[in-house]
């Protein structure tokens, strides 16, 4: 139990990678498969924030008294992939809306239909 | 002191001109823009070339800082090849682009697409040069992002689709290669390559770095259009405008081999490390069935555009096949391939633009007869033609002959039997396009169409000459490719 509790932040890593692939593939409406999308890109932002983290260190801020600091360069990062991960599902949804416009729907099945004749 | 900067300039001068488009809102004046700065970035490249080949690789600390820590632009052989490639086909096909774009989109639309175009640029060639794994990402996530929106602004409304669908599988591909790049960022603590390259091969055995590998795999493979993980490429291809099919068939799959090569061979330590994994034979089997499965479906497609989509995939399965050899030949013909792949299928992509202006389809039934009307477009179709079914005297067949030669190195005839049964399918869908635009009746549509206008036609010619310059002279794509080919496999960076 201790085990996994001291690997949590990866387990939930992994669920939330998972459980958003699964609606990707699992969903025919083109608004939820971007939500799944977004909850797969969030997984990552927590594999990469975790080892970042010192066990007793502090946020990286030179101040007297402090010794041990958490690794800063993951949130650094994150705070990128979070700015590509919004104007990718802002764009998603954009298209969505165009497409609404063009088929009338954003059922996946229904626009496919539409395609093949 | 403009020198060394270049590799700063590189990413920098379309990254600068591409809001400048948008703030101008002119076509014209985007136009100009576009063209001035890909010709720029051009010049970049070849001068990145000259210092490289006169002074061995270059490592730049991009603002200063000074790697590891600072991101590190770092240009060696093996990237200042796929550079040149990048920027050239774009140089070529951005004079092209005029015509089109001017006869559809008003003003503000035309802006708005030459900056997403400088975009792409600016990703495609900020992914080949950084030397930052998190870079890396960065970039590819600009370059697809401007794609995804060149892509939605075609004709169709299937363009619509192709480009959502681009996106989810692109954005899916991209966030496993960033998770590969967490997972080496967790094992060693750097995401410089060339630091990575030095610590990752005393660890490559242990579980996170194997993890690490199979998302780097997968995610790349995504980008890269490897059969079976190709089924965004078809349709995205198909139905954007031609300016946007041209450049991407030219650069951004290539762009995806080039990380491939990068991640496998200079991160995971040279060519020892990837032959003891499965992953070779893996790849011999997906690029076998590559060139054959997208071959055969290419032959049925009454969508001429859609069937040059599908022979993407198959000529991919070409180069990735050269590059499951491990061998010098073999990335030789990767490389080699995969510069002789980008122009000529920029160049078919641009003929068919003509095409799809003059005759508003590029169905194979209204092409019919075509060939009379358009001689210039047509004949330009099938001498790139006769480059991807690898004919002597073009730069198709100089592929074909080092890919054939790495297969008899390693005493695979059976292989040689394989490439040659697909370049054979290549020739009979190339063919059924002659026979239809060379020896039908001209169908009502094409009764009165005329040629394509010179600015289109001249810039795709330049592809078309290319395309026979470098199969009769090789000095600088297997030359260059062959120096690059030693430095993969020795894992040198």
């Amino acid at each position: 139990m201790t085990e996994i509790l001291a690997d949590l932040n990866y387990w939930v890593t992994i669920f939330l990678l998972m459980g958003g692939l699964y609606i990707i593939v699992a969903h025919g409406n083109m608004v939820k498969k971007l939500v799944g999308l977004s909850i797969f890109q969030t997984s990552v932002y927590l594999l990469f924030i975790s080892p970042g983290k010192v066990l007793g260190g502090t946020a990286p801020i030179i101040a007297p008294g402090f010794e041990l600091y958490s690794n800063p360069l993951p949130h650094v990062l994150i705070l990128t992939a979070i700015v590509v991960g919004v104007a990718t599902i802002a764009l998603g949804l954009a298209l969505v809306v165009r497409i609404h416009e063009a088929y009338g729907t954003i059922e996946d099945d229904e626009v496919q239909e539409m395609e093949a004749d | 002191m403009l020198a060394q900067h270049l590799p700063a300039l590189q990413v920098v001068i379309p990254l600068l001109a591409a809001p400048l488009c948008a703030l101008f809102r002119r076509g014209f004046i985007g136009w100009l823009i576009a063209v001035a700065a890909n010709w720029l970035a051009f010049a970049a490249s070849i001068g990145l070339l000259i210092r490289v080949l006169n002074e061995g690789v270059i490592s730049y600390a991009m603002g200063g800082w000074a790697p590891p820590i600072g991101i590190e632009y770092r240009v060696d052989l093996i990237n200042v090849f796929v550079l040149l490639v990048v920027s050239g086909v774009g140089a070529v096909i951005i004079p092209f682009a005029r015509t089109g774009t001017a006869a559809r989109f008003n003003d503000t639309d035309q802006a708005w697409f030459y900056t997403m175009y400088l975009l792409a640029l600016t990703g495609l060639l900020g992914v080949t040069i950084t030397g930052d794994a998190f870079n890396i990402f960065v970039f590819l996530e600009i370059s697809s992002l401007a794609s995804y929106v060149m892509i939605a602004m075609g004709r169709d409304r299937r363009a619509l689709t192709a480009a959502y669908q681009y996106l989810i599988m692109g954005t899916v591909g991209a966030t496993f290669i960033v998770i590969g790049i967490g997972l080496l960022w967790a094992m060693t603590g750097t995401l410089n390559l060339a630091d990575l390259a030095q610590r990752i091969p005393e660890i490559n055995d242990t579980r996170p770095v194997l993890a690490a590998l199979a998302f780097l795999t997968v995610g790349i493979s995504l980008k890269l259009a490897l059969f079976p993980l190709h089924l965004w490429l078809p349709n995205a291809y198909a139905y954007a405008p031609a300016v946007t099919s041209a450049f991407l068939a030219g650069t951004a799959t290539k762009v995806a081999i080039y990380l491939f090569l990068r991640f496998f061979y200079t991160v995971f330590g040279g060519g020892g490390f990837f032959s003891s994994t499965p992953l070779p034979e893996m790849f011999l089997v997906l690029s076998i069935v590559a060139m054959f499965a997208a071959s055969t479906v290419a032959l049925f497609q009454d969508d001429v555009k859609r069937m040059f989509a599908y022979s993407s995939v198959a000529q991919i399965g070409f180069i990735t096949l050269g590059i499951s050899f491990v061998t010098e030949a073999g990335l030789t013909a990767a490389m080699t391939h995969l510069f002789n792949h980008a122009i000529m299928k920029a160049g078919i992509f641009m003929l068919l633009g003509g095409v799809m202006f003059r005759l508003a389809s590029v169905k194979l039934e209204d092409m019919a007869g075509i060939g009379r009307k358009m001689p210039f477009t047509m004949g330009g179709i099938v001498i790139l033609g006769l480059g991807l079914i690898g004919t002597p005297g073009t730069s198709g067949f100089i592929s074909k002959w080092w890919i054939v030669l790495a297969a008899l190195e390693k005493d695979q005839w059976w292989l040689v039997a394989l490439i040659l049964v697909a370049s054979l399918i290549t020739m009979l869908y190339v063919g059924r396009i002659v026979e239809v635009a060379y020896f039908r009746e001209p169908s009502a549509k094409a009764a009165s169409v005329r040629e394509a206008p010179l600015a289109m036609l001249i810039p795709a010619y330049v592809l078309v000459a290319a395309t026979i310059y470098f199969g009769l002279d090789t000095n600088w794509s297997v030359g260059l490719a062959q120096q690059a080919a030693a430095d993969l496999l020795a894992g040198l960076y």
